[in-house]
């Protein structure tokens, strides 16, 4: 880095703090970024497609991996839910759980 | 965010303790500074999500323009299902997220000592910077088709003034006349766009101007979701699209615009209302700065997009090649994230974490009809990034009606939620 970097520190206080701390959480915010573009910022859709913010961890583990097997039938989710691992889809459950 | 009325300024010195947000290093990236030039779906991503994961690091993003008019949906504008104002976003939205807009274009940079060169004259220094042009139309491709030519045979493949010139001359054209889709090879800015947009055209020329015929000349004789689309145009449309692939009128060779004519390698139209659609390259401050290599476009490391180039520079979105990543909105949203991720590792002192990506492309067939692809892309064995396998895929092609009311449906959703997401 180069020298005479400025003190920027706006914002500190207003983000994310309800989320899971640790390299779990931020395990869980990098895998759920991709699941904004469509189910909307956090988890809360303005349009179509269903909102997921606050959805129970377990109720949440559970629909993905029934998309995973196939035993859900979706659209989209069906092909997306069999790119992700259990441990995964626990990160980005816990994630999910976390918002309102 | 209440916090953006402060400026930098009254926090220098600030000893606030750092937080625990993530278990993140945040004391280690205090006072970094990121540039970010063009606020399109990868730049403004970038920058909105590394405001969000490291409030620490200061953000700059650098776009010429008061409005972003996505290419995504600039085909229903084209067809006049929509208003170019709902294709349209501001960047109020970023800059209430305390991302600092400035309105200017970027000329140069020189990564080493850190500063970014302005068309107005300024400077913005950086730590990083993050560069995502989106894409240069090379208009020294085809023989005839230059800047002045796209003003009457328009390409419509930046959202814009030329969304709303094709609009006008399908408008203009009378009942029974020839319209064109010029495609060109891969790779090129969303891949299944020509064969959406050739779905709204029929379907506005079938509603409107029904003796009509589309064109879709093809620089390849394979395309994305080739047999949805192809089924999806003769459930819908009939007679009225004929896909020409290359196998059959060969290459494009050459445009006359005051003649309406199309020259191929075998053949040749005359139409009275062409598309071209011409080969692209990464956007031109690639070019200037020497991101992107042979073949025009930028290669980057697939966890950081790091340029493989030029240190210190990241680039996003439609101008690198990303292993089996297409050029698409959704993918550039996608990279943008996770090259936050990646930068805010790296700004504070660690080492980024595998990045992962998804990719969901809606494409409408007709006003009810929609159809997708999708995929879940990680870094692969082979340092490159690949498809998942087992995951990802097409709507089923024995999908019933129900199934392509509800991926049109999606297809406005995702809109909606991809749009608020970045510049809402």
């Amino acid at each position: 880095m180069t020298a005479g970097k400025r003190g920027a520190l706006l914002g500190l206080v207003l983000t994310s703090l309800a989320l899971p701390a640790g390299a779990e959480g931020a395990r869980g915010d990098m895998l759920a970024g991709s699941c904004a573009a469509c189910h909307g910022p956090e988890g809360q859709s303005p349009g179509a497609i269903p909102a997921i913010a606050g959805i129970a961890a377990e109720d949440m583990a559970r629909l993905l991996s029934e998309y995973r097997s196939g035993a859900l039938e979706g659209t989209v989710m069906n092909r997306i839910a069999r790119g992700f691992t259990d441990d995964e889809i626990a990160a980005i459950a816990a994630y999910f759980a976390a918002l309102r | 965010m209440t916090a953006t009325a402060l400026t930098r300024r009254h926090l220098i010195g600030t000893a606030l303790a750092a937080p625990l947000v993530l278990g993140r290093p945040a004391a280690a990236a205090a006072g970094a500074r990121v540039a970010v030039v063009g606020a399109g779906f990868a730049g403004a991503s970038c920058a909105r999500a590394l405001r969000r994961i490291a409030p620490e690091i200061a953000v700059t993003l650098i776009e010429p323009e008061a409005q972003i008019v996505t290419c995504p949906f600039s085909n229903l504008v084209i067809a006049g299902m929509a208003e170019i104002g709902s294709v349209s976003h501001g960047l109020d939205g970023l800059r209430a997220a305390g991302i600092e807009v400035i309105a200017d274009r970027a000329i140069g940079a020189d990564a080493g000592k850190g500063k970014l060169t302005l068309a107005g004259g300024g400077e913005v220094g950086f730590d990083r910077l993050v560069v995502a042009p989106g894409i240069d139309l090379r208009f020294d491709a085809i023989a005839g088709y230059d800047a002045a030519a796209a003003e009457i045979m328009p390409h419509a493949w930046k959202a814009g003034a030329q969304t709303l010139l094709l609009r006008a001359r399908l408008e203009a054209m009378a009942d029974g006349g020839t319209v064109a889709i010029v495609v060109p090879a891969n790779p090129y800015r969303c891949p299944p766009g020509p064969y959406e947009r050739a779905s709204l055209i029929a379907h506005y020329l079938k509603t409107n101007k029904p003796r009509s015929k589309l064109l879709v000349i093809d620089g390849k004789d394979t395309f994305s979701k080739q047999g949805l689309f192809l089924d999806g145009w003769a459930e819908l449309y009939g007679p009225l699209v004929e896909w020409i692939p290359v196998s059959q009128a060969g290459s494009l060779l050459a445009v006359d615009p005051a003649k309406g004519e199309i020259v191929t390698e075998f053949s040749r139209f005359v139409v009275d209302v062409a598309n071209i659609i011409p080969p692209q390259r990464a956007g031109a401050l690639a070019q200037t700065l020497g991101l992107a290599g042979e073949g025009g476009w930028c290669s980057v490391d697939p966890v950081s997009f790091e340029s493989l180039l030029v240190p210190g520079v990241h680039v996003l979105g439609d101008a690198i090649i990303a292993g089996a990543m297409p050029k698409s909105g959704f993918a550039a949203s996608s990279q943008g994230k996770a090259c936050a991720h990646a930068l805010a590792a790296v700004l504070g002192g660690e080492a980024p974490q595998a990045p992962s990506f998804i990719n969901t492309c809606y494409s409408l067939v007709g006003p009810e009809y929609g159809i997708s692809v999708a995929d879940v892309f990680r870094v692969g064995g082979s340092g490159k990034i690949e498809a998942v396998e087992g995951a990802g895929g097409t709507s089923p092609r024995d999908a019933g009606a129900d199934v392509r009311r509800d991926e049109a449906r999606y297809a406005h959703g995702w809109y909606a939620s991809i749009t608020t997401d970045i510049w809402g």
